[in-house]
């Protein structure tokens, strides 16, 4: 399955758009889209820290994506 | 999003915040007291001059999670209503990206949950900061 990743903050700077197509195995799960990013982007690996979001809650590494879930990188957030 | 029949007033705006108002919408007949905070933008960091800062927000999600500490905060505090503000965009010196306004009978729930507030947001929702120096520009906290 295709799936877009949206993009915010560095990761919007290490992916240079502010989303990007992935192509996942169907139910795949949050750890493996973590692993194919980071081949894919390398710099992913040197953040302190980043959390996968799925339609907008943060997921656990073990939940599963499907085809049309809104899917966000989310780096060490800084507001307030 | 103003919601006047709601205790619990969210809003992410690339306008400017304004605290009278934030402070005004909180104030209840029950309430004792209101308690504020202000965040501002500093003009420095680890001696760093900082020239500007830039926040970016994921709307929907960091809507939500606001939501959630506000909700959090009216279950372990006995309070009247709260208020969270976050403004995007490009602020310079001295302009106001966050205003946290709560009010409560008394005054120990309105301070105790408007830090917890500040505190909870700093770490849950999703908005990034990136500082502007002289010589270069960095998202805040990306990299160890």
């Amino acid at each position: 399955m295709t799936i877009t990743v949206l993009a915010f903050g560095v990761a919007k700077d290490i992916f240079n758009a502010p989303s990007i197509q992935l192509e996942l195995v169907n139910d795949a799960t949050v750890m493996s889209l973590k692993y194919t990013l980071e081949q894919q982007y390398p710099r992913l690996k040197q953040l302190s820290s980043y959390l996968i979001a799925i339609n907008n809650e943060y997921a656990l590494p073990e939940d599963y994506i499907h085809q049309r879930d809104e899917v966000a990188i989310i780096p060490p957030v800084s507001g307030g | 999003m103003i919601m006047s029949s709601s205790p619990i007033n969210i809003l992410i705006t690339d306008e400017p915040l304004d605290v009278t108002n934030c402070s005004q919408w909180v104030m209840a007949p029950e309430s004792g007291g209101i308690n504020v905070f202000i965040g501002t933008v500093r003009n420095a960091t680890k001696g760093r001059t900082v020239l500007r800062l830039e926040f970016e927000a994921y709307q929907t999600m960091a809507m939500r999670e606001m939501e959630k500490i506000a909700i959090a905060a009216f279950e372990q505090w006995p309070l009247q209503k709260v208020l969270i503000h976050h403004r995007t965009g490009v602020l310079q010196v001295g302009e106001i990206p966050v205003i946290i306004a709560v009010s409560a009978a008394h005054r120990d729930a309105a301070f105790t949950a408007c830090r917890y507030i500040i505190d909870t947001l700093k770490q849950t929702v999703p908005i990034w900061k990136k500082e502007f120096f002289e010589d270069g520009e960095v998202w805040v906290a990306a990299h160890p």
